[in-house]
């Protein structure tokens, strides 16, 4: 990465040199490759292998340049600047050295354009529009390569490709797996994967936008559209706490495929391939079109005012038997801020203030004084130049991979990261060191971690919280993190989604807060999607808009464990986006009145809906509403619609708004989302690093599974976490979304009596699963991974003891 | 004063009149133009722009890619195409819609197709009886070629040598 011009340090006035391009006079630093010299002051080069983000391979030739003195054309992208050089970009050494080139570059490339997916959007197309030759020279047999297989997102056309090795060095560099190679010499070069696997990463979309031809495309997108007949709409990613900027193409009101929008200090030029693919859920079958009311067992179709009608009188008539705090809304994190905001709103006129968004956590001890927002503690940018962090309970690469990309630059300078996980993860960076410890042992594990470190730099743990350190003796690795934390002055401690759904999470981050004050360090944590923006906009039970008080209710896990007589909720499937899916179930089956704003139609294989739900109403995704994701770093991202609502379904602001006007309460008179927002009138919050406070540990949230039990752990894999992921066609069937599994070490089946692919039964107080057994090395002794988020396992309910036996 | 006089004397002789019968009386005797169609028919040229058609290979394989250039480049934005992959792997169009209203027959879609797919008949007397039948589908357009494939490979290959 050296040519990368953010990796060089500004440099004293000196370093400054100037050379003329074109007869203009340009001043650059020392070391600069000319080519970023150039694309600051404008001028155009060809390329084809450089990309600002990669190395410099010098592969391609395309960028050759006139260089005075020099005895040969000299590549742009490799060729340092130094100072009084003279440098042509169109003088007439330069046009034949590039023509030639371009020249020798489509002799092996097919003539297919029309066929091709990139055509409109080709580098090698346009350029050959400029630098080609109008015939061809080359009369003999063209190269043809094979095409490989390499997984639901990506479709090769190999024979186009002209090994400009973007997408290997974006593999080693940027993702840090290394899934592309060249192999093979001169004509016989081919750029495949190992053993022709298939691509796997979280990132691996991204190559299809590096790919200069139309070697590498999209595989949901092949064939279906050009380039130009797309319209180019400006949002915000709703699926992880980054808040990627995306550029939604719509053709015709459809939404055709999603491609990265540069923000530096966001998600720089990639996208996530959640960001990118989740967009086929959208234009799927099972989108709710019109509004729906139950009557008995069947579902009817119906016009919105009926349903809207329908809706109030019920609420109403639970209102008036069982009170307000008998009705609970529940909103999905990938809700907008206005949306949050709204539901808050609309339950707090009613007198509730049971409105909450942290489905997936379990631990609310430390809520009344829990920071303004999950923030990040510091801005996303910083995250590369840190040197130091410790992740707890955090899977970056698949929670938000975005998040990781930073971290593992943080790493390539020499950062130490250290990890706390209750699961072996990958990282696509070399972790300082790792302890892996199930979620009951996992308090102990950081508060080993935490001692030693008091002891190093001699900072007390306060009196009243000793009890984290009741016989705790760190280990060997304890004492290294700590010593390695102890040595870091620009640290991130990072608590994950597993951490923050922990049962004791409060005690978690009570310690990390600890851990993170005892070095100097920052604590951050990873929430779920807009979770900032619903904690901002009063989406808590504890807190109204931008902390201010407000009238207090239950909280998610209160709600499901106590069930109220109505919910409202804001599209969530109550089974798969609660972490533990049965209570939610149960809740809802005990439920009078069900309302369920929702995309999608519920289809009774993913929840019971179908059976408690009294009203469906279609609700707008993101791409279809305006709306604001407030993301880690506090940034207030504002995006409007790409396409207009399918069908009959309405923006989630307007239903509520709607509802709130139906239901007599003041306030909810706002014309257009503008007014909404500026109702909310949020403060600027920025990445405010407020301390978490110290909470006591309570003992009553302890989970020990008994003797002859496992602990199950409930992680919520990547392509399951919001109801548009789950439904998004290709993305389902990668690597990274395997069929749920009971995964257990090999010595832990063993000990069981179980071989691998044994069916097993999972017996928890709520319910029995069957499952397929996995062995799976990454799960600790005592533990039993089983994904959170699928049908399959609802009924396990969320991290707790669970017994194994051999399915009859 | 001459000119006057002049004026005065063509006035009176009616020579408009007269010049005006000369060009009929010319007419008269001249070779009829006229032509009894629909019995009788004008020569056509083999670059005649009338009615689209969508062509198909000898082996009776749909010609369209589905490239859409033809698309992109019309003027009056007659032309709706939906694509998708067939399940042999090749890029095809799911709808070929071509609104005749909207069209203006100037033949750029003939021109831009890369595989001689989309053409202009020499079918030019064709009539709707009901609303929404201007817009003729996929189906129809392979119709027209498959029932003029002769005389539009024969007219392709008279132009050929000027394309």
């Amino acid at each position: 990465m050296s040519a990368n011009p953010k990796d060089i340090k500004t440099p004293p006035a000196s370093d400054t040199v100037t050379i003329e391009v074109d007869g203009r006079k340009l001043s650059a630093r020392k070391g600069q490759m000319l080519i970023e010299v150039t694309d600051a002051s404008g001028i155009y080069i060809p390329r084809f292998c450089y990309h600002n983000k990669l190395s410099v391979a010098a592969n391609c030739r395309m960028c050759l340049v006139d260089v005075e003195k020099a005895p040969k054309p000299l590549p742009a992208c490799a060729t340092p600047v130094a100072d009084g050089m003279v440098v042509r970009t169109h003088s007439d050494r330069a046009r034949t050295a590039q023509k030639s080139t371009m020249e020798f570059l489509l002799i092996n490339h097919p003539l297919d354009c029309p066929v091709c997916d990139q055509g409109g959007e080709c580098e090698l197309q346009d350029l050959a529009l400029g630098y080609g030759k109008d015939v061809s020279r080359y009369a003999e047999a063209k190269r043809i390569v094979k095409d490989k297989d390499i997984g639901p997102l990506i479709a090769t056309d190999m024979t186009r490709c002209i090994h400009c090795t973007r997408c290997v060095r974006f593999g080693q560099e940027v993702a840090g797996v290394m899934e592309f190679g060249g192999l093979g010499r001169g004509e016989h070069t081919e750029i495949r994967t190992f053993l022709d696997r298939s691509v796997d990463s979280e990132l691996s979309g991204n190559v299809i936008d590096l790919c200069p031809v139309g070697a590498l495309t999209s595989k949901p997108f092949r064939y279906t559209a050009r380039p130009w007949e797309l319209e180019d709409h400006a949002s915000i990613s709703p699926h992880d706490c980054v808040g990627a900027n995306i550029n939604v193409q719509a053709r015709r009101g459809q939404v055709m495929r999603v491609l990265p929008r540069d923000n530096e200090a966001v998600n720089e030029c990639w996208i996530a391939d959640r960001d990118r693919f989740s967009y086929e859920a959208l234009n799927g079958e099972d989108r709710l079109r019109v509004p729906m009311i139950r009557r008995g067992t069947k579902w009817e179709e119906t016009d919105w005012t009926t349903a809207l009608e329908y809706t109030v009188s019920g609420l109403k008539k639970v209102l008036l038997s069982h009170g307000p705090e008998s009705v609970g809304a529940l909103a999905s994190p990938i809700s907008t801020l206005e949306e949050f905001y709204l539901l808050q709103k609309l339950m707090r006129a009613l007198g509730s203030g049971n409105v909450d968004h942290r489905l997936r956590q379990t631990d609310f001890s430390d809520d009344a004084a829990a920071p303004l927002f999950p923030s990040l503690g510091r801005p996303l940018v910083e995250l590369e130049h840190l040197d130091g962090a410790l992740l707890i309970g955090a899977n970056p690469r698949k929670d938000q991979p975005l998040v990781n990309l930073r971290l593992r630059k943080s790493v390539q300078k020499g950062a130490r990261v250290f990890a706390v996980n209750p699961v072996d993860y990958d990282f696509s960076f070399k972790l300082a060191g790792e302890l892996i410890a199930g979620p009951a042992q996992m308090v102990r594990a950081l508060a080993g971690v935490a001692r030693a470190l008091s002891a190093l730099r001699k900072v007390e743990f306060p009196a009243a919280f000793a009890g984290y350190f009741r016989d705790v003796k760190p280990g060997a690795m304890e004492q290294a993190m700590a010593e390695g934390l102890s040595r870091t002055t620009n640290a991130s401690v990072l608590l994950g989604s597993f951490a923050l759904s922990h049962p004791q999470a409060a005690s978690l981050r009570t310690l990390a807060q600890f851990i993170a004050d005892a070095c100097g360090a920052r604590l951050g944590q990873l929430a779920d999607a807009n979770g900032a923006g619903a904690w901002l906009a009063g989406g808590v039970p504890h807190r109204g808009v931008a902390g201010k008080p407000a009238i207090a209710g239950r909280t998610a896990r209160d709600m499901l464990h106590n069930p109220l007589k109505a919910y409202l909720l804001l599209g969530l499937e109550p089974e798969l986006d609660c972490l533990d899916g049965a209570a939610a179930s149960t809740a809802m089956r005990a439920a009078e009145f069900v309302v369920m704003l929702t995309t999608f139609k519920p289809s009774p294989y993913r929840t019971r809906a179908v059976e408690y739900a009294d009203v469906w109403l279609p609700l707008a995704p993101f791409t279809e509403t305006d709306g604001t994701f407030v993301n880690a770093e506090g940034r207030r991202q504002e995006f409007a619609a790409a396409v207009a609502p399918l069908a009959d379904s309405r923006p989630g602001w307007k239903m509520l708004r709607m509802l709130g006007g139906l239901l007599g309460l003041p306030g909810f008179e706002q014309g257009g989302v503008d007014d909404v927002r500026r109702e909310i009138d949020l403060p600027d919050v920025g990445p405010a690093a407020t301390p978490f406070p110290y909470v006591i540990h309570d003992p009553k949230n302890d989970v020990t599974p008994a003797a002859g039990q496992l602990m199950r752990l409930a992680e919520t894999p990547i392509y399951a976490v919001d109801p548009i992921v789950r439904r998004a066609a290709a993305l389902q069937k990668t690597a990274d979304n395997p069929p749920p599994a009971a995964r257990m070490n090999a010595a832990q089946a063993e000990k069981l009596g179980f071989e691998p692919g044994n069916n097993v039964q999972l017996v928890t107080p709520q319910g029995v699963v069957r499952l397929e057994l996995v062995v799976d090395a990454r799960v600790p002794e005592g533990c039993v991974l089983v994904p959170a988020g699928y049908p399959e396992t609802v009924m396990l309910g969320a991290h707790g003891p669970v017994t194994v036996r051999a399915a009859s | 004063m001459v000119k006057a006089l002049k004026r005065y004397l063509n006035t009176f002789l009616l020579y408009e009149l007269v010049k005006g019968l000369m060009v009929t009386g010319r007419h008269l005797f001249a070779r009829k133009i006229t032509i009894q169609y629909p019995e009788e028919r004008t020569p056509m040229s083999p670059r005649f722009r009338g009615l689209h058609a969508l062509r198909r290979y000898p082996n009776g394989e749909e010609r369209c890619i589905a490239c859409k250039l033809c698309e992109a480049v019309c003027p009056a934005g007659a032309i709706t195409i939906e694509s998708a992959q067939r399940a042999d792997g090749t890029r095809r169009t799911t709808r070929y819609d071509i609104d005749l209203f909207k069209c203006i027959y100037c033949g750029f879609c003939e021109e831009s197709c890369p595989v001689d797919s989309i053409v202009e008949t020499r079918i030019f007397e064709f009539h709707f009886e009901n609303r929404g039948e201007h817009i003729i589908t996929k189906e129809q357009l392979l119709a027209v070629g498959d029932k003029y494939e002769k005389q539009l490979a024969a007219d392709r290959a008279a132009d050929a040598k000027y394309r």
